[in-house]
């Protein structure tokens, strides 16, 4: 090689043909998305009166959202449903539609994950676990979940001796079981556990867009 | 810089002629150990901070090993929850060990190609110091929850600014040396160097500005994010790593590569598929369905360099498998060669979606992205270090029977993580497509092919410990006079 001017524009086009052709074409393409309605009305404009997705999510669950990432919990749970006929997330109950760009717009940081070491987790607020399931599996999985692998989160909740009557936000569990606090004593949610859990009950794909129907 | 008393010192007659520098010429020894003489004390502080950080790392690493099979372990301390304790483990190896050695092994092989010594090394170890404790106060708000949960970018946002500062000094180091150099040749490892020291700070400061500090909307930074991390690994490690494979193969074995063309192609056909494989981390998500076809295409155009670089290395070392044998530095680095052949095109066979779809989500691909980062890039440079070291420092490695060690706990370690998790993660792809196979099952599944993970990270930190004993014995040891009989010495340059 002598020809040193070609090395160096090579290394740096080559870096600008991949950046532009992946980053800045999907940044023009769709980096300026908004929320829109269900359906479209004759202009393709969204519908006036109806209700834009995705939603805004509420502060709690933002607040939750920072502890789901400072937990790195998105090194175990996915948050995409992948379209029908390519893998089984629809089969099993993890969305009732694909998931797509439009459904991230308003997110700061987007957590799609790479990795199902725990299930998909982008519509858990859409199945049918209740706030008291949650806290429950948080405190230590293997209360609803024998055999899981999660981590227990234990340290996000307060093990504390009843004072009157019981908190009513305290955390069930069954005092027949080894992970049930002593008598007298009960299990309470941090603030951060609350908010945690309000966060994964707001992950939802209930509400269709014009580009995504749910699958049939 | 060179002063006469700077040449005059290792050139004396007690490093003999069967010392580091082999038969060359005494014009020559005097030339490479005034080189070498100025990478030594920036050289070893990278060596000995990269060998604190993989100490670290396999410490992380392995507990969070444990916990994938046993969730009780440690379980009380939220510094080491699972996920705070990955990302420990992944920005102590990648930021800490894998980027100390690309600093160490990729500045002193541009100085010596360049036929240069390093100028103001001082100043370089200003900088190391600098990115060394920038790791460690971001390993720190990892566990202590300042953590990102961006995919190799977890460091927390207030260190990153420094860890780019102390790059682009060290950087800078790497461009003068070549910009100072007095060989007429340009040689392929110059290249791979000069495109890595370009490429990394451009990739990271991209994926800094458009995830952290002016955010793209929506899954666009998820595309930056894996154009980002799979970039690490293909314009930053691979091509250090293949500088180093490119240096040392035809250096000990004292015969040319066997093609220049080759090379040639390899490194273009490299610099243009490999920055559009990322994507395929992607496939089947929320990101437009041609952006999943082009990061297809990349990793199936990445085919090429592999193959070109594995002919080019094959043809090269063809007949001298007994020298590759008694040199410890060629028995990792053509372990690490070979890893990176099969692990390159096991990447390309895993982008297209019907593998995809299988081994996607699944620890398919964590035992991809060690075969990757562990068997190709770190063997490279466990190889390069035991190359390094005795020249620097003008000694013999103290131990052979460590290297030795050091050389079947990772060569084993590495071959039992990779087979494992290739295996549990196939059939965990398999179970997890088939709706029929309850979610938990699969979870139960898994948990002995977890365990032989945990097994292969305590094979791996046991070779770690007998690298680090070794350097520092070599550090501590007294300066050999008379070589002794070694390894290494059938090494010789």
């Amino acid at each position: 090689m002598k020809n040193l001017p070609i090395l160096f524009l090579g290394i740096f086009f080559t870096v600008a043909f991949s950046w532009s052709g992946l980053i800045l074409s999907s940044q023009i393409q769709y980096g300026g998305l908004t929320p829109t309605t269900a359906t479209l009305d004759e202009d393709g404009n969204p519908t006036p009166g109806e209700t834009l997705f995705p939603r805004m999510a509420s502060g709690q669950a933002e607040q939750g959202k920072l502890i789901y990432i400072r937990e790195g919990c998105m090194y175990c749970h996915t948050q995409q449903v992948r379209p029908q006929g390519f893998g089984a997330d629809y089969e099993r109950g993890w969305g009732p539609r694909q998931t797509v760009p439009r459904d991230y717009i308003l997110q700061d940081r987007v957590l799609l994950g790479t990795m199902r070491t725990g299930p998909d987790l982008a519509d858990v607020g859409g199945r049918p676990l209740t706030r008291s399931w949650h806290h429950q599996h948080l405190y230590n999985p293997q209360i609803t979940s024998p055999g899981s692998i999660m981590p227990p989160f234990a340290y996000l909740y307060e093990v504390k001796e009843i004072e009157g009557a019981p908190s009513p936000n305290a955390v069930t569990i069954s005092p027949d079981t080894e992970y049930a606090p002593e008598p007298g004593f009960e299990v309470v949610p941090t603030k951060e556990a609350e908010v945690l859990v309000d966060y994964l009950l707001s992950l939802k794909v209930d509400y269709e867009l014009p580009e995504a129907k749910f699958t049939e | 810089m060179s002063t006469a008393s700077d040449i005059v010192e290792p050139a004396q007659p007690q490093v003999a002629r069967e010392g580091v520098y082999g038969s060359r010429s005494a014009e020559e020894r005097v030339a490479l150990s005034v080189i070498d003489n100025s990478m030594k004390v920036a050289g070893v502080f990278f060596v000995c901070c990269g060998a604190f950080w993989l100490l670290a790392g396999s410490f992380f690493g392995f507990v969070a090993s444990m916990k994938l099979h046993n969730p009780d372990f440690m379980a009380a301390l939220p510094e080491l929850t699972f996920g705070r304790v990955r990302s420990a483990h992944l920005n102590s190896m990648a930021y800490g060990w894998a980027n100390n050695a690309v600093f160490a092994i990729g500045l002193w092989i541009m100085a010596r190609l360049s036929r240069a010594p390093v100028r103001h090394g001082g100043l370089l170890i200003i900088a190391g110091v600098m990115w060394n404790l920038a790791v460690l106060v971001g390993i720190r708000g990892i566990l202590f929850g300042d953590m990102t949960s961006v995919e190799w970018l977890e460091i927390p946002t207030y260190v990153t600014p420094i860890l780019g500062l102390s790059y682009a000094l060290i950087g800078v180091w790497g461009i003068l040396a070549f910009h100072y150099r007095k060989s007429e040749h340009v040689y392929v490892s110059q290249w791979y160097i000069l495109g890595a020291v370009f490429w990394f700070p451009w990739i990271y400061t991209v994926a800094q500005m458009l995830i952290f500090f002016a955010p793209a909307r929506g899954t666009v930074q998820a595309i930056t994010n894996w154009w980002f991390a799979h970039n690490v690994l293909g314009l930053w490690y691979t091509p250090v790593a293949l500088a180093a494979a490119y240096y040392l193969i035809p250096k000990i074995l004292g015969k040319p590569i066997h093609s220049y063309y080759l090379s040639v192609l390899g490194f273009w056909s490299l610099a243009l598929f490999y920055n559009w494989a990322g994507v395929h981390h992607l496939i089947g998500g929320p990101i437009p369905l041609w952006l999943q076809t082009a990061g297809v295409v990349g990793s199936l155009g990445m085919v090429i360099p592999v193959i070109v670089v594995a002919v080019n290395h094959h043809l090269t070392v063809r007949g001298c498998f007994r020298q590759i044998w008694n040199s410890p530095t060629l028995r990792f680095v053509v372990y690490g060669a070979m890893s990176y052949t099969l692990a390159s095109l096991m990447g390309s066979l895993m982008a297209i979606p019907e593998v995809n779809v299988v081994t996607h989500f699944t620890h398919f691909t964590v035992a991809h992205a060690h075969h990757g980062a562990y068997a190709f890039f770190t063997m490279v440079m466990f190889g390069s270090v035991y190359f390094m070291m005795p020249r620097l420092l003008q000694k013999e490695w103290p131990s052979a029977t460590l290297i030795r060690i050091h050389f079947w706990s990772c060569a084993i370690g590495a071959a039992i993580y990779v087979i494992g998790l290739s295996v549990g993660g196939w059939m965990q792809g398999l179970m997890m497509n088939n709706p029929e196979i309850p979610f938990m099952e699969i979870v139960e599944f898994m948990v002995p092919w977890l365990m032989s993970r945990s097994l292969a990270g305590v094979l791996l930190t046991i070779g770690h410990f007998a690298f680090a004993i070794n350097i520092a014995w070599i550090l501590l040891g007294r300066r050999v006079a008379e070589p002794k009989v070694s390894l290494t010495k059938k090494a010789a340059a």
